[in-house]
């Protein structure tokens, strides 16, 4: 999806900001939104892909005008919505107008466990990668109108294979629900000069991590 | 604007606005018994005392001063951290790069916010927010520059744009000056900003 996450290369948002002792939540909301966030993905059993499709499927301004954690709360809120979990009426009301659905619920003494397992997208594979460590390859330059991990700045240009991760879960089909489809993952770099032209840093090199279905001989 | 306009912006009225909503929808969730509240304390807490950068810090310092270890966590990353007690979330396939004299390495996410939380915590705003995810990786020096950071002439840069869920962790030059050190004291000069690559260890002097 061409939307407003995708940032790499843009021009015009200024300089980086950096705080000195920044603490991890600048506010009491923002603490709630993360722990909602965290704890909701047990009843919604939506996965990581769908989570980031959910926050950058909107308008541009929309996600550009929201702060970091505004765009977790859209993310949630579409994301119940769209389950039957919570209705924005509810949310306007602050108070519960549709019955409960009977879903898991994520109790404090499994959060430990849970953080730890974390859920890891690496899959058992028995199918023989594409590429090796060297081979040149071309990014395709494709839009497609869902989730896509493919960075526009990347998009046509030709780079090299320098890591292989094994199959991982692609999230372009599992973010739209249509299973995991694993496909091995390489890490792809770029000189800096092939993505930002001849006045791109010549002592630059930028690697994306790329699925197979991304990638074409070169 | 972008997102880190947006913290710095005293606009109280959205703010409230939003903190009204978040109240209003934690009301309906705790109603409806879809969230257990100690459960959202235990996530809160976790984040803001027991997962951040000193993680991080104990690996790298565990690297410096250890070759057989350094070599493990370069060659497969993720079951080095274990042996530190460290894994989990956002840290489930990490992939450890070292800086040399030569190469200087740089992590973003220009799609949203990967980082390696089991070993870094959560991301700091900046990270998170448009002028870094959109220049690091066409602008590197000139991000360092931001954060007061020159490189010596001819240091080649890496950017690593995390795509995917594979997780990366700057391994910062050992400062000179720091042997004999205990791990200990080499952690306090690991920085947050030196494992993403936005700075450099400290030197001894300045953790005095």
């Amino acid at each position: 999806m061409d939307g407003a996450q995708d940032m790499g290369g843009v021009a015009g948002f200024g300089p980086v900001q950096p705080e000195p002792n920044e603490p991890v939540f600048h506010a009491e909301w923002e603490r709630r939104v993360f722990a909602l966030t965290m704890a909701m993905s047990r009843p919604g059993q939506w996965n990581i892909d769908m989570s980031r499709f959910a926050r950058e499927n909107r308008p541009k301004p929309d996600y550009l005008s929201k702060s970091y954690f505004q765009i977790w709360l859209a993310g949630i809120e579409k994301l119940m919505a769209e389950r039957g979990l919570v209705a924005p009426e509810e949310i306007e009301a602050g108070k519960a107008l549709l019955p409960r659905r009977d879903v898991p619920v994520l109790k404090a003494d499994e959060v430990a466990a849970v953080l730890r397992r974390g859920g890891p997208s690496v899959r058992e594979t028995t199918q023989p990668a594409r590429f090796a460590v060297g081979d040149r390859v071309r990014m395709k330059t494709i839009d497609p109108p869902t989730h896509t991990r493919l960075p526009r700045y990347v998009r046509g240009h030709l780079g090299v294979i320098e890591l292989l991760h094994g199959t991982h879960v692609f999230p372009d089909s599992n973010a739209m629900g249509k299973g995991e489809d694993p496909q091995w993952l390489y890490t792809v770099g770029f000189d800096g000069r092939e993505l930002w032209g001849e006045d791109g840093d010549p002592a630059l090199t930028v690697s994306v991590d790329a699925w197979d279905s991304y990638l074409e001989p070169a | 604007m972008t997102d880190h306009d947006h913290h710095h912006d005293h606009d109280h009225s959205e703010l409230s606005e939003t903190e009204l909503r978040v109240r209003a929808l934690e009301s309906v969730l705790t109603e409806k018994g879809y969230v257990d509240p100690a459960a959202l304390d235990e996530l809160i807490q976790t984040y803001e005392t027991k997962v951040g950068p000193r993680n991080g810090a104990r690996v790298i310092a565990r690297a410096w001063n250890d070759p057989a270890y350094r070599a493990r966590l370069l060659a497969d990353a993720t079951p080095a951290i274990l042996e530190l007690g460290y894994a989990g979330r956002q840290g489930e396939h990490i992939v450890a790069v070292e800086n040399t004299p030569q190469l200087h390495n740089m992590v973003v996410c220009t799609l949203c916010s990967c980082y390696p939380w089991s070993v870094l915590g959560l991301p700091p705003v900046w990270y998170k927010a448009a002028p870094y995810r959109s220049r690091a990786v066409k602008d590197p020096r000139g991000v360092l520059d931001d954060f007061g950071v020159a490189l010596p002439e001819g240091t080649k840069i890496k950017v690593w744009d995390s795509t995917a869920e594979i997780r990366y962790l700057v391994v910062p030059m050992r400062p000179d000056g720091t042997a004999g050190m205990s791990e200990e004291q080499l952690a306090e000069l690991v920085t947050r900003d030196s494992m993403i690559g936005t700075g450099l260890a400290r030197q001894p002097a300045e953790a005095a």
